[in-house]
């Protein structure tokens, strides 16, 4: 399957959403609603419930599955005071040293003129710093789209895990081949999504993702049985490690990323 | 000339510049005396790394940190290699941005100031690797950071590598955060996309210079999903300064008796 194929496959619709995986992997989980400061962005959803008897904390971007339910969820596109929500969710976590699990599947952040207004930039800007310094063990797994930073707020994590059939990217092809080539036709997004390298498989090459799940959406409570083995172990990993292990881990595995050539004293001189 | 962003133009290849907005001409040594502010119409001109430096630390007080780290062309992106060579032969620098320590009138901090001349000061592996080492230096050496921001967002020729930046140096910021120091950062025009929603947004204090644009999404691509007509000054210091997003929106002439009040307040006793 192609880069273009994998996009397509990735924001198809009747792929499952966030909503459902949180039904299928947590027992009795609890939505909590609002970031105390402007309002409930229902792009996100958290809450707190049970992985396996372990209390956790999840967060979920939600696309909707339907046309009503896709409005009221802005089609994934986190606002402001969604980052805000999640970050509350977040630090409530830490006081109560449970793991959060992230969800990831946007486009991207809302680019409105009133998530601009109540500070787009700052509200992601602070989630990805407070993430890093998060006293608890966060996961997150890309589900569908992981578009730019809007996704990247949930998930500078101490593991990320990636469908196979998901994509991550600094930008959507789309924005990509309109800057690149004038015009996003169909033509030129299948090119730019090949540029990008946004499969789940090019994440796992630049370490970008430590897992990569199979999709068995015909069997999907099997899925999510397996997916949640594998958060299980994982949560049992994070948590045996010290808080500052913890903590090293993730600024570590964020440290490394950076592909460049070091020369002594530049190369590169004025005349 | 070459260290003034190209918004100025030669004229009559003497050491003249024009004005963008008013066309007004000024000699070099003028505009350097009125703080790169045009004289006829207050338009601000935009500083690269070296101008700006010099322009607000201490004489001769800039010791560069990491210069010589290169960015590579590793996902062979369309025409990745040549704009980094124009760039490179433009500017004369190795990318877009440049770090280092200085004083700021007797006060020691770290800086950086990033180029909006080099591939309108894209954030990739190179600038990302540099701010994040700049951090580390910083919390180690106990001292506080001043940052000028200005970038397009993203290098999106490095990929995923490039929004991992993000979070790299996000994670330098909170380590030297949470070592009790100080983080000035000045959003310059323009301050955009992934830069905003990282360490541009990060500062304990946040500065902007008069009608930078600073914003996260592009102001067209808001006008098509906000399908409005949007406020002359969208994304402007001053609509951040309304909302709440900047502490103060500080004139150039009065920038560097700011910060280096600013860090005299922070100055801890020994």
């Amino acid at each position: 399957m192609n880069s273009y194929v994998k996009l397509k496959t990735a924001r198809k619709n009747g792929r499952p959403t966030g909503g459902a995986y949180v039904e299928n992997i947590f027992e009795y989980p609890i939505e909590l609603h609002g970031d105390r400061r402007f309002g409930d962005d229902l792009a996100i959803m958290g809450g707190v419930g049970f992985l396996e008897g372990r209390p956790v904390t999840f967060l979920a971007m939600e696309k909707g599955t339907d046309l009503e339910s896709r409005l009221v969820r802005n089609f994934g596109c986190p606002k402001p005071e969604g980052y805000r929500k999640a970050l509350r969710l977040m630090k409530q976590a830490e006081k109560f040293h449970r793991p959060v699990i992230c969800f990831v599947d946007t486009l991207g952040a809302y680019p409105g003129a009133d998530a601009e207004e109540r500070g787009q930039g700052q509200a992601i800007a602070e989630s990805i710093m407070e993430m890093m310094g998060l006293k608890t063990p966060v996961i997150s797994v890309v589900i569908g789209e992981g578009g730019s930073g809007g996704a990247l707020a949930l998930a500078s994590a101490n593991k990320v895990m990636i469908l196979e059939n998901a994509v991550y990217s600094v930008i959507s092809p789309e924005g990509c081949a309109s800057i690149l080539w004038k015009e996003s036709s169909q033509e030129n997004v299948a090119k730019a999504a090949e540029c990008l390298h946004i499969t789940a498989q090019d994440m796992k090459n630049f370490g970008v993702a430590e897992e990569v799940i199979p999709e068995e959406f015909e069997n999907f409570p099997q899925m999510c049985h397996s997916m949640k083995q594998l958060l299980i172990k994982t949560v049992d990993e994070l948590s045996a490690l010290s808080e500052e292990e913890l903590l090293n881990q993730r600024y570590q595995r964020f440290r490394k990323f950076g592909i460049f050539e070091e020369k002594k004293g530049g190369i590169f001189k004025k005349k | 000339m070459g260290f003034i962003d190209n918004i100025m133009q030669k004229v009559n290849g003497s050491a003249k510049v024009a004005c963008k907005k008013c066309s007004h001409e000024e000699t070099l040594s003028n505009l350097e005396q009125h703080d790169y502010i045009c004289p006829e119409c207050g338009n601000y001109f935009r500083l690269d790394a070296r101008a700006r430096i010099k322009y607000i630390t201490d004489r001769n007080s800039f010791k560069e940190l990491d210069k010589g780290l290169v960015s590579k062309d590793f996902l062979e992106f369309p025409n990745y290699q040549d704009k980094l060579e124009k760039a490179r032969k433009d500017t004369g620098e190795d990318d877009a941005v440049v770090c280092g320590t200085a004083t700021i009138a007797d006060n020691e901090c770290a800086i950086f100031v990033m180029n909006s001349k080099f591939i309108m000061a894209s954030m990739g592996s190179v600038v990302g690797e540099k701010i994040t080492r700049l951090f580390e230096y910083a919390t180690e050496h106990q001292l506080p950071v001043v940052g000028f921001t200005a970038s397009g967002g993203a290098r999106m020729q490095e990929g995923v590598i490039s929004l991992m930046q993000m979070a790299k140096v996000s994670g330098a910021v909170k380590n030297h955060s949470n070592a009790g120091l100080l983080y000035v950062t000045v959003l310059t025009d323009p301050t955009t996309g992934g830069v905003t929603a990282s360490f541009a947004m990060q500062g304990d204090i946040i500065l902007a210079e008069p009608k930078a644009l600073v914003g996260f999404a592009g102001r067209r691509v808001v006008e098509q999903t906000t399908k409005s007509k949007l406020p002359d000054n969208f994304q402007k210091a001053e609509f951040l300064l309304e909302h709440g997003f900047v502490d103060a929106i500080v004139p150039r002439p009065e920038l560097r008796d700011t910060i280096a009040e600013l860090l005299t307040i922070h100055k801890r006793s020994v």
